[in-house]
């Protein structure tokens, strides 16, 4: 071990940052430190990651046809069938999300407090040699993700700018409508850049803030976060795309819009949720 | 006859503790290729003697790269840009002849300067304190092969015991994070025999101290990257595991004698 160099003067021992609080009962206490707080980014990283990549799959059905991709909307509502309350399930997904959400993003917010503080400048310039542009923008693309999140949801679930041409349950037209603007196109573009840096890095450093290691898989760990970040890269980044190429387009289109029916040309919803897409 | 060479260095003076730091231009001439930083800097201070300059304060002991004592940001790298070599063995061969080198403390707020490039370390061995003991039977030597303990485990502690405590991993983090040198002397006695007794309360007490002191770990592998000995990044893994493991047994423990 190293020879501390001390000094012997009255200003003694270099004083902790941080007073540790007292201890909350189990399983409150993990989230007291910051190796607790990194499993929880680590655990609510991987439910946001399994939504992100289902909901990039899912999406996929918009290259079936206008009326797969609708139904599948309307699937997603009906989850659970019959046996529970429509859009039950739906909203108790919803939540969660919402609560790893927002764990995710308050550990990351004290960790990152905590690293800044305990953080000393140099006064030269520091030459990385691992650090890579994800890890190291991580606090930058997580907020960037965050803004995309409202923008995404006030564009394609609240209809904000839509307005009029806003159809609630016409999925395939919204998209069409919404990104055959040049500028919502590239900020889809430049949010799902955004993301798939965020997710090669954390797809990989997950495992480690798990302590999910085994040297005989630990070198496909890479690949693993590499592959799930280029396949979510891939898949998002296709909408806006292929809208601006004019594939995903109204014009295209061989069904009605659903606001434009008013019972049964739609065939496989039922009447009732054609008239009232409810949640 | 070696060759001799160079360098115009950029050296951090501080006075003291509070004093305001800034960065000396220094000639070092004449150096031998053969000579180690360390002793390039020893040729720098001869001459700011001769000329009744203070010479530059900067750690060492051993110069053999097993104390750990020795280190210092060389142009933003900690320990210099060879890999797996502390200050000490890295030599001036490893640089161009003319070549401008920085030279700058490790810098994190627990590791206020004391003077010029010598820091004071002193809460990694808080950190050691927060470890305890480990119960081990005293009185006569038992048999060496009393405690079989498995080849590949042994090989894993001896790779985290190689830890020298030079601080190039808080030093190197962008985040001060003292997670590596954590991890690997707790991993050094968590994987035998020996230390299982104490494991989960060790875990637990060191972990919580670095967090005292330190920042926190972001991957970035950078620790690894500056470490003298190799450390390896899986240990910060299983450090993870077994501190939120500690975090459930100490609970169950929680009832006997503390």
């Amino acid at each position: 071990m190293a020879k501390t160099i001390s000094p012997s003067d009255s200003r003694g021992r270099v004083k902790p940052l941080r007073k540790r609080s007292r201890e909350l009962p189990w399983p409150a206490n993990l989230y007291q430190t910051a190796v607790g707080k990194k499993y929880i980014m680590a655990l609510t990283g991987i439910g946001i990651l399994g939504f992100v990549l289902v909901h990039m799959i899912g999406n996929l059905h918009i290259y079936q046809s206008p009326l797969e991709v609708n139904d599948y909307g309307e699937a997603l509502r009906d989850l659970g069938g019959n046996l529970i309350p429509r859009t039950l399930l739906l909203w108790v997904f919803r939540v969660g999300l919402i609560g790893m959400f927002i764990l995710h993003i308050h550990s990351a917010w004290s960790l990152n407090r905590m690293s800044e503080a305990s953080n000393e400048k140099y006064q030269s310039k520091r030459d990385y040699i691992a650090a890579n542009f994800a890890s190291r923008t991580m606090r930058w693309t997580g907020p960037i993700i965050l803004l995309y999140l409202f923008f995404h949801l006030a564009d394609l679930t609240w209809g904000w700018w839509l307005g009029d041409t806003y159809i609630r349950g016409d999925v395939y037209h919204n998209v069409a409508e919404s990104m055959s603007s040049i500028p919502v196109a590239l900020i889809y573009i430049v949010a799902n850049v955004a993301l798939a840096v965020h997710i090669y890095h954390g797809a990989w450093s997950l495992f480690q803030s798990l302590g999910i290691n085994n040297p005989r898989y630990n070198a496909a760990r890479r690949g693993f976060a590499t592959g799930l970040a280029g396949i979510i890269l891939l898949g998002n980044l296709s909408f806006p795309i292929m809208v601006q190429a004019g594939v995903i387009s109204e014009d295209n289109r061989t069904t009605p819009p659903a606001g434009s029916v008013t019972s049964g040309a739609l065939a496989p919803l039922s009447q009732s949720t054609v008239l009232e897409v409810g949640s | 006859m070696s060759n001799n060479l160079n360098f115009k260095l950029r050296i951090w003076r501080q006075d003291g503790p509070d004093a305001p730091g800034s960065f000396l231009d220094v000639e070092a001439n004449n150096i031998s290729e053969e000579a180690s930083f360390l002793e390039m800097l020893d040729v720098v201070n001869e001459n700011l003697l001769e000329n009744d300059i203070e010479p530059i304060n900067f750690p060492h002991d051993c110069r053999e790269g097993i104390c750990g004592t020795c280190g210092v940001m060389v142009n933003g790298q900690a320990h210099g840009p060879e890999k797996a070599t502390a200050t000490c063995q890295l030599h001036m061969r490893k640089f161009n002849d003319g070549d401008e080198i920085t030279i700058e403390p490790w810098r994190a707020k627990s590791f206020p300067v004391i003077k010029d490039l010598v820091v004071d370390r002193s809460p990694l061995d808080r950190i050691i304190e927060a470890g305890g003991y480990i119960s081990v039977p005293t009185g006569t030597p038992q048999d060496a092969n009393a405690t079989l303990i498995p080849k590949e485990v042994a090989e894993t502690s001896m790779d985290a015991a190689a830890c020298i405590g030079c601080g190039a991993c808080v030093a190197a983090c962008p985040n001060s994070a003292a997670q590596l040198f954590t991890s690997a002397k707790l991993h050094h006695l968590n994987v035998l025999p020996q230390g299982q007794p104490e494991r989960w309360k060790r875990t637990e007490a060191m972990v919580e101290t670095m967090e005292e002191y330190f920042g926190t770990c972001t991957n970035h592998g950078e620790c690894h990257e500056a470490c003298p000995k190799e450390i390896s990044l899986d240990f910060i893994a299983f450090m993870n595991r077994d501190y939120v493991k500690a975090k459930i047994k100490n609970r169950s423990l929680a009832s006997q004698a503390k």
